[in-house]
């Protein structure tokens, strides 16, 4: 065991001490863990939770968590059986395949957070980057502990002891006054939004005093508290403020002496530094994945509302015809209770209209890349090769993942369709390789012929991305005039269009140097910015296929 | 829960807590929607505005908090015309929730055991009078939504079921909060809310403090904190009821219809509607500050929330659509 294997886990175990002492103040803790000896030892550290945990899954029905009709008893009885729901138990509930969660299911358990201040643990198995718990309920878990990093545990070194005289002295932690400032101003620095986040950190603050015998909240809770509730939270690296941190150093000393009075000398400095090992290792790359899941992005394919295929979805009253399916059994369910009412048959179900459910589903349409490939004079000279390169490289992997592609190529004075959407390797490789180059840069046009491409296709079922390559320097007006400053501007307005349909794209800029005028495109477009100004081919592919995977798949 | 956080202490989040105020001012707005981050104080802002408000009398037992026992629906079976007060009615619509459980349906305990048809009343009847509050109302399901909405519109509630036939007055305040991120609201149902307002986290370091402090003072004693902002809440809640008073005295001068007018082609808003509410809520407003004439001072304050999720999108244009009301109101009020 390493030492910040031992850290890690004295981190985690502190977590869920603090858990202990205060369960619905602190709301929780998630975890995210493969299967494995180091998430066993965990589970059994956790069994000190007052209330028993319970393992719920994503999948498993409203009735069941959260109570509702027991048709079986109410039949067999022949009056009204509700059944209460495993979440009106004293017991703490263990969301398992967290990251499977439908936003749905994550708002109802959000709410029964809120109303009960119930205690919640979340099992994160995700594998893939893009999978993640959900942000609502991460948001009012005070915790977050990654247990992959940590190698192997030795034994489980877990000494435990005093919460109950800690329990006794919670209420009576005195707060002093800048506390909330504190961990406010880091929790701004660390880019987080919630407020939430600082609120939680002032409760773990306070728990960690208790548990140490402090009638007091000092310096080392609020490290503790920040380290365990705000450094998972960070989506920026902590930036200088912008006053010189000078004077921190200089009032370091009277802090022992002035003890007395109400507020705490707090380096704030001091905190940051101590958190900033504790930022999650990949925070420069998450930052870009949320900033790329806000531009709407969902390469993924778009969720459809279907009544054929896909995953199935909670029936719902309807009538027949048009090509629905009867979900039988939800039907006579609805029909069953009424049964006594209905004139009596010989052994028969009478079914009004008003009982019939409809089966519905839900399916992924697929996803479209649509290439808007420069192919001027200037990017002729510089990257034309390449691009195509990377394209082909990016071809492979869309026609693996079975992908629709597309190509729009954009030279001289207007854009073409060089290739209509296909999954087709072999066409495409063909038109790539003889797709000439020179003239000038009509990015607007381009632009509008993806837009164009990218709404047809969606209104067709499936799910656009637009991939633009370029070295950016428009030239050419929509209007097929050469005048620089038109150009630019029907450039942007042609981005804006795309954005406000809410096209996922993403730019790969292909120049020699990066240019300026290029990242401000992306953000007119909403699109994630690649400046790849040395990449071969085939570091270009990778990237972009990265990309798209990181932060659209999300 | 008892104590709710108190309406005055929330810190910033104007435009939502007017938008509130005004629809508690005059229900026939047509409800709130709060679209905006996590944690930036949606659902706390709907429980307070429900702790503020003033009691109501209702007759006792009354499934839909009818004020007259000839308004208490005959289904009800009820024979007291005792009136007791109760608490302005806030009723959570929980996500998952079936088109019986929010219209009422049949009685199904009664039909299991005595075989006989009888109404049992659902949320909309116990939202009556009160507050229906969705969380989450972009996750809602489709149908469920236009339901309400159309409900919410037309004040009554109408169900038709194995051959009963129930009528009753379901008149609320439809107030819903959700998470832009997570789904939008078609184009049809955010037209058909009365106010929309766009909330995000306080960018101000010290506002935020502001917001940690009083939340951790409210958690340690919620009874000793809601005491302590007893006297302000008292005040709104006075505003709140003089305005209502004087609603109807409001005076509307055909300068300002025309304005109204002129604004909505401005912006290009589909339908009346916009209109309408943009007057109805600068009438309320201007019974809120005491005034006795709409003037375009209020018009100003409240057409970004009663038009900003009317516009159509305009593919050119990158500001949002507050920035663009605000532009147009600049235009044509001068």
């Amino acid at each position: 065991m390493t030492r910040e294997d031992q850290s890690a886990w004295r981190d985690t175990l502190r977590a869920i001490d603090l858990l202990t002492l205060d369960p619905s103040g602190l709301g929780g803790i998630t975890v995210r863990a493969r299967a494995g000896p180091v998430r066993d030892a965990f589970l059994e550290a956790l069994g000190r939770l007052k209330a028993p945990l319970f393992r719920i899954h994503p999948a498993m029905s409203r009735e069941a968590l959260f109570g509702g009709l027991d048709l079986t008893a109410t039949l067999s009885s022949g009056r009204l059986v509700e059944t209460a729901g495993c979440l009106a138990a004293d017991i703490t509930p263990m969301l398992c395949m967290a990251e499977r969660c439908p936003p749905d299911r994550a708002a109802e358990l959000a709410a029964w957070l809120d109303d009960t201040r119930g205690t919640l643990v979340m099992l994160d198995e995700a594998a893939e980057p893009g999978e993640i718990a959900p942000p609502t309920l991460q948001d009012r878990l005070a915790f977050f502990v990654s247990l992959d990093p940590i190698g192997r545990l030795e034994a489980t070194p877990y000494a435990y002891q005093g919460v109950k005289d800690a329990h006794l002295k919670l209420d009576d932690v005195e707060t002093p006054k800048n506390a909330p400032d504190t961990l406010v101003s880091i929790a701004a620095r660390l880019g987080i939004d919630s407020l939430r986040a600082p609120l939680l950190a002032l409760r773990a603050a306070r728990a960690n005093a208790a548990l140490e015998g402090r009638d007091r909240i000092c310096g080392e809770d609020l490290e503790t508290a920040a380290r365990l509730v705000l450094a998972p939270r960070a989506t920026v690296l902590p930036q200088q403020p912008d006053d010189p941190p000078g004077p921190d150093e200089q009032t370091s000393e009277p802090e022992t002496q002035s003890q007395d009075t109400d507020t705490l000398r707090l380096p704030e400095e001091v905190l940051v530094e101590a958190i900033i090992p504790h930022l999650p290792p990949d925070l420069l790359e998450q930052g870009r994945s949320t900033q790329l899941r806000s531009a709407r992005g969902s390469g993924q394919g778009s969720k459809r509302r279907s009544n054929r295929r896909g995953r199935p979805l909670p029936s719902r009253p309807g009538r027949l015809g048009n090509g629905a399916r009867v979900d039988l059994v939800a039907t006579l369910r609805t029909a069953a209770p009424w049964q006594s009412l209905r004139p009596k048959g010989r052994g028969q179900v009478i079914i009004y209209p008003s009982d019939i459910r409809l089966k519905r589903y839900e399916e992924k349409s697929d996803r479209l890349l649509i290439f808007v490939v420069d192919a001027s004079g200037s990017a002729a000279m510089a990257r034309l090769a390449e691009a195509k390169g990377a394209v082909e490289v990016l071809l492979a992997q869309a026609y693996a993942n079975r992908d629709h592609v597309s190509l729009i190529a954009f030279r001289g004075d207007d854009a073409d369709l060089l290739l209509p959407p296909t999954r087709s390797l072999v066409q495409t490789k063909r038109r790539l390789a003889a797709l000439p180059g020179g003239g000038g840069t009509p990015l607007a046009a381009g632009l509008r012929h993806a837009g164009e491409l990218a709404i047809h296709a969606r209104g067709q079922g499936l799910s656009p991305t637009v991939a633009l390559l370029t070295d950016g320097r428009a030239n050419i007006a929509l209007d097929g005039q050469a005048n620089r400053t038109a150009a630019r501007e029907d450039a942007a307005a042609m981005a804006g269009w795309l954005r406000a349909e809410g096209i996922p794209a993403l730019v790969l800029d292909t120049s020699a140097r990066p240019e300026r005028a290029l990242n401000a495109l992306s953000k007119d477009l909403g699109a994630h910015y690649l400046a790849l100004p040395r990449a071969d081919s085939v570091t270009m592919g990778k990237t972009l296929e990265r990309a798209l995977h990181d932060g659209l798949d999300a | 829960m008892t104590h709710a956080f108190p309406f005055s202490a929330i810190v910033g989040q104007d435009d939502m807590k007017q938008a509130m105020i005004l629809t508690a001012i005059d229900p026939k707005l047509g409800g709130v929607l709060v679209f905006g981050d996590r944690g930036t104080g949606k659902s706390t802002a709907v429980r307070a505005l429900a702790a503020l408000l003033p009691p109501i009398d209702a007759v006792k037992g009354c499934p839909v908090n009818a004020a007259h026992p000839k308004d208490c629906p005959d289904w009800a079976n009820l024979d007291s015309k005792e009136i007791e007060t109760r608490p302005t009615p806030v009723i959570d619509l929980p996500l998952g929730v079936t088109e019986d459980r929010v219209t009422g349906a049949l009685d199904i305990e009664r039909a299991l055991t005595q075989g006989e048809k009888a109404f049992q009343p659902g949320l909309l009847a116990a939202a009556n009078r009160g507050y229906l509050y969705i969380d989450e109302v972009n996750l809602l399901e489709d149908h469920i939504v236009d339901l309400l909405l159309d409900v919410a519109q037309s004040g009554e509630n109408l169900v038709e079921r194995e051959g009963l036939s129930i009528r009753h007055a379901a008149q609320f305040v439809l107030v819903g909060s959700g998470n832009p991120e997570e789904g939008e609201l078609r184009p049809q149902l955010l037209d058909r809310f009365g106010l929309s307002v766009e909330v995000r986290t306080p960018t101000d370091i010290e506002d935020r403090i502001e917001v940690i402090k009083r939340r951790d003072s409210y958690e340690k004693s919620p009874s000793r904190y809601v005491g302590r902002w007893r006297k302000k809440d008292g005040e709104i809640r006075d505003k709140i009821l003089a305005a209502r008073e004087s609603l109807s005295g409001i005076d509307t001068k055909k300068p300002i219809l025309r304005d109204c007018a002129e604004l909505c082609v401005a912006l290009g808003s589909d339908g009346l509607r916009g209109e309408l509410t943009l007057l109805r809520s600068s009438r309320a407003l201007a019974a809120y500050v005491g005034a006795s004439a709409v003037t375009r001072d209020h018009l100003r304050s409240v057409a970004p929330i009663a038009l900003s999720h009317r516009l159509r999108r305009d593919p050119l244009d990158e500001a949002g659509s507050v920035a663009r009301v605000t532009r147009a109101v600049d235009e044509v009020l001068g």
